[in-house]
């Protein structure tokens, strides 16, 4: 039998320890908080790096598991085809309507098709479908995550001698990485049948010179300029969506926060590097 | 088990006895210390409890011990090794020797309760899809939970959660178990089942069980050691009847608010 320390439970001071220093002021509270406000982009981007670090690591290392990663692929890959064919049938559509509309003021119009296309391959389809996947998989895959983490389940695994980030993270983020430009191929092809609909069914574009025009301007470095931007995004898309469902804390409602974080950091991810890496790729604008 | 009076030990009886060691350890987050140089000794194959008021230590105290967090400085020696120190494979090798029962059971959603017990044979051995099954339904046949086998976590009330995760812990055939505060939130019957359940399993399977917990009534039940902590330090450690005769009139007054009876304290006072 030993007896370490003296202090009781239950006496006056019971709320703080014995030789711990006093609670900071309002200044010092104030002060802390505007570090703290300083400080979180910095915290968020170091944590995002870390992730993305381990994430690396973790993909060249066995075991290689190939079913976890088919199984992400169908959650984030087939299961946004209707939404993502949805989207990409009404914008399609909807540019076409009002290019037809814009164009005929100088006798353009003809020019719809290509002007579609271009728009479609280069920006459109990549953009909108990782913003798609990003509001439905993306912040699926933080709320799981995060559940996973307030029930203690990740801890689980990690006493179970099963890395979390290999068997978790690396999946999600390899079938985002090959699922979105998947998807953004989708995009391309309902986006133009749309536009098609639209502009030669509705508003009397001739077919032919709809088609032909569309071939003339848009060319594969269009669609592969497209869909190295949807890998980077699918990428990105995942990693920010675990690394906020992987670090959640605070229950229900840390969750929920954790979520909302993921959806908004993603969408600014999309639109910010879809600047960097058109720039990249055309070699100006930098 | 609980309530067997501990014979005289010889002094290498006495080392053989302790399967864990802590010594010294210190945990901070920030500038917050939070464990400030605990020393204690886990029994073999005895029920170990670790009790304590709510910011005592207990769940910081219950990280390290799994290696799910790392100390500043001290020492963990789980027979002799100190495992606070382990890395990579040499930790992964080690935690077999540890099951843990969380406090919220932590069963994967994804999976059914078969799938969650087979988890740990099928990512670490080689075993058969058969002799995965055999071992599994054992395991889940001992613990009274056979019939749930294809259910999912989430049709299974709390106690039988429990016993799945325990089910899961075992399975690898663990030298030590911890339970994470194992009967929070849980009605007095389910209490007392769990309580039971732990006993049941120590004594069936051989385990070291480390049970942190603020239950008192459920500690004095069924502990053999208890280790009393406050503020980061070991308030004091021993049998239940050790920690009562030498524990402060207010320490005493806190465990009897906890509610405790008198009557359990009595009789663990008269049989140690």
């Amino acid at each position: 039998m030993t007896s370490q320390s003296k202090a009781a439970p239950g006496d006056a001071d019971a709320n703080q320890a014995p030789g711990e220093p006093p609670a900071p002021g309002v200044v010092d509270r104030l002060a802390d908080g505007l570090f703290q406000l300083v400080l979180s982009p910095f915290v968020e981007i170091g944590a995002l790096f870390t992730v993305l670090w381990q994430t690396l690591v973790q993909a060249v290392r066995p075991p290689y598991r190939v079913r976890l990663l088919l199984a992400s692929a169908e959650f984030i890959g087939v299961g946004s085809i209707f939404l993502v064919s949805l989207t990409a049938f009404f914008i399609g559509a909807v540019l076409s309507l009002q290019l037809v509309d814009g164009f005929r003021d100088f006798g353009a119009q003809s020019q719809t098709g290509a002007v579609v296309g271009l728009g479609m391959a280069r920006e459109l389809a990549p953009v909108f479908t990782a913003l798609m996947v990003s509001s439905r998989a993306g912040s699926a895959i933080t709320t799981e995550l995060g559940s996973m983490r307030v029930s203690s389940q990740i801890d689980a695994l990690v006493t179970m001698a099963v890395n979390p980030i290999q068997y978790l993270v690396v999946p999600r983020v390899l079938a985002g990485l090959v699922t979105v430009p998947i998807l953004t191929l989708v995009f391309d092809v309902v986006g133009m049948f749309g536009a098609y609909l639209v502009g030669v069914h509705l508003m009397g574009l001739d077919p032919g010179v709809f088609m032909e025009r569309m071939r003339w301007l848009v060319d594969w470095d269009d669609v592969r300029q497209g869909l190295i931007k949807a890998a980077i995004f699918g990428f990105t898309i995942a990693l920010v969506a675990c690394r906020q469902g992987f670090h959640a804390s605070g229950g229900a409602a840390g969750v929920g926060q954790a979520t909302n974080r993921s959806v908004v950091q993603n969408a600014i991810a999309i639109l910010a590097l879809d600047y960097v890496v058109t720039a990249v790729v055309i070699g100006q604008g930098l | 088990m609980g309530q067997a009076s501990t014979p005289v030990e010889t002094p290498e009886a006495r080392a053989d006895a302790v399967q864990i060691r802590i010594q010294d350890l210190h945990k901070s987050y920030g500038t917050h210390e939070v464990l400030k140089g605990l020393s204690f000794d886990i029994r073999r194959r005895k029920v170990n409890h670790i009790i304590g008021p709510s910011g005592s230590g207990k769940t910081v105290l219950m990280r390290q011990l799994v290696r799910l967090e790392s100390p500043d400085s001290g020492q963990i020696l789980v027979d002799g090794v100190d495992w606070a120190t382990l890395h990579g494979l040499t930790l992964d090798r080690m935690r077999i020797k540890f099951g843990m029962v969380f406090q919220m059971s932590a069963l994967f959603d994804s999976m059914t309760v078969f799938e969650n017990v087979a988890f740990p044979l099928v990512e670490h051995t080689s075993m058969s899809k058969q002799e995965i099954r055999e071992r599994v339904m054992d395991r889940l046949g001992i613990l009274g939970v056979a019939a749930a086998a294809n259910k999912s976590p989430a049709e299974l009330s709390g106690g039988m959660q429990k016993r799945v995760a325990v089910a899961r812990a075992l399975v690898r055939e663990s030298e030590v178990l911890i339970y994470d505060e194992p009967t929070t939130g849980l009605d007095p019957l389910t209490t007392q089942t769990v309580d039971e359940l732990i006993l049941e399993t120590g004594e069936r399977f051989g385990v070291t069980s480390i049970v942190i917990s603020h239950d008192m009534a459920s500690v004095f039940r069924i502990a053999d050691r208890i280790t009393f902590l406050n503020f980061g330090r070991v308030e004091a450690t021993g049998t239940p009847a050790e920690l009562l005769e030498t524990l402060e009139p207010a320490t005493l007054a806190f465990i009897k608010a906890s509610g405790v009876s008198q009557d359990i304290l009595d009789e663990r006072s008269r049989n140690g």
